[in-house]
């Protein structure tokens, strides 16, 4: 068996991540992990799956199954790439007025600082912007400087920025 | 079963329903500033929050910047939520200040300013504050409990310019909602 990314991108409907299911399943796929939403309305499936068959008979058949309106894609992938928990983590959400270059502005900090984001969604509304990333910052960093960097982007751009940390009860 | 504790709301002049805005509007982020609860203005602010929550079907709580009055003033009524434990009925109170929370609990919310998003959000669910009511220089205090105490720590989130936006448990926590119910 082996590891690929299969992702599905287009118009949304009743039905598509059971005819992806039902075709993996078909194909003797073992589904792994999987992310799928809805963006700007647009229909947006990533999964990871073991696969017997040739990655490019699994494609042609997906996109048998699922038509015109719908592009997908099935890569090979490394087995594991779990990085594990490393560092700390914390929520950053950043809301306001959309501005081309709040997202780039504010993840260039986070990246500077060796920070990893592990999730993150975006949403426009309107002229309402919002950002939200599950973020892990290296034990041990200066998080008032980080803080402090996100405080003056956040003015630069007229928008709220608050990195919280994530509390984990282990119960 | 539901607790009421009557609180002694003054009578108000009558009411003018007013715009409300929408994040990103700056008023939503500012810092509200104390006011004088025996202020002429402030009573009649009392009574147009009250009227403009009401005309806002399923809101039960509305805070003065919401109406771009960057006042430490909020209205509220729980008591016809059906997820209410314990009410102080309709209220409308001034300067309010935490003095202890506790038993977070998360639960999804929505907003009035932000019409088209719901979010998942921890809030106390055990909640002490004081503050002052429309007309009155004596300092009040109330306790509550449940959905109430979580309306107060949304309502008072607001006179600190904070969203339930700020305040999102992560990256899946934001909904997408059509209208305000």
């Amino acid at each position: 068996m082996t590891s690929y990314a299969i992702t599905v991108f287009g118009t949304d409907r009743p039905g598509i991540v059971a005819t992806i299911t039902s075709t993996l399943a078909e194909s003797g796929a073992n589904i792994e992990d999987t992310s799928m939403t809805l963006l700007q309305g647009h229909f947006a499936m990533t999964l990871i799956a073991q696969i017997e068959i040739d990655a490019q008979a699994l494609e042609a058949k997906l996109a048998t199954a699922l038509g015109e309106d719908l592009t997908v894609s099935v890569s090979k992938v490394r087995p594991d790439q779990t990085t594990g928990a490393l560092g700390t983590s914390y929520v950053l959400t950043v809301q306001g007025g959309d501005k081309p270059g709040i997202v780039a502005a504010v993840t260039k900090i986070i990246a500077k600082h060796q920070g990893n984001i592990t999730d993150l969604t975006t949403r426009l509304s309107q002229s309402l912007y919002l950002l939200v990333a599950e973020v892990s910052l290296p034990t041990g960093i200066n998080l008032e400087a980080i803080n402090s960097e996100l405080v003056n982007v956040g003015k630069d751009f007229g928008i709220a920025l608050h990195l919280t940390l994530v509390e984990e009860d282990v119960l | 079963m539901l607790e009421r504790v009557e609180l002694a709301m003054p009578t108000l002049p009558t009411g003018t329903l007013l715009k409300t805005v929408a994040a990103p509007n700056q008023a939503l982020s500012s810092l509200c500033a104390e006011v004088d609860p025996k202020d002429s203005n402030i009573l009649q602010l009392a009574a147009d929050l009250i009227t403009t929550m009401h005309a806002n079907k399923g809101c039960v709580g509305l805070a003065a910047n919401q109406v771009g009055r960057a006042v430490r003033v909020f209205a509220l009524d729980v008591s016809n939520h059906p997820k209410t434990t314990k009410s102080h009925g309709l209220f409308v109170l001034i300067n309010p200040e935490i003095v202890s929370s506790s038993r977070n609990e998360k639960s999804r919310e929505g907003c009035l300013s932000v019409p088209d998003f719901t979010g998942d959000v921890k809030r106390a669910t055990q909640l002490t504050i004081t503050g002052y009511l429309p007309g009155s220089d004596s300092q009040i205090t109330i306790e509550t409990q449940g959905f109430e105490a979580k309306a107060i720590g949304h309502e008072i989130d607001h006179l600190n310019g904070y969203l339930f936006l700020d305040r999102v448990a992560g990256a899946h926590a934001i909904f997408p909602r059509k209208r305000y119910l």
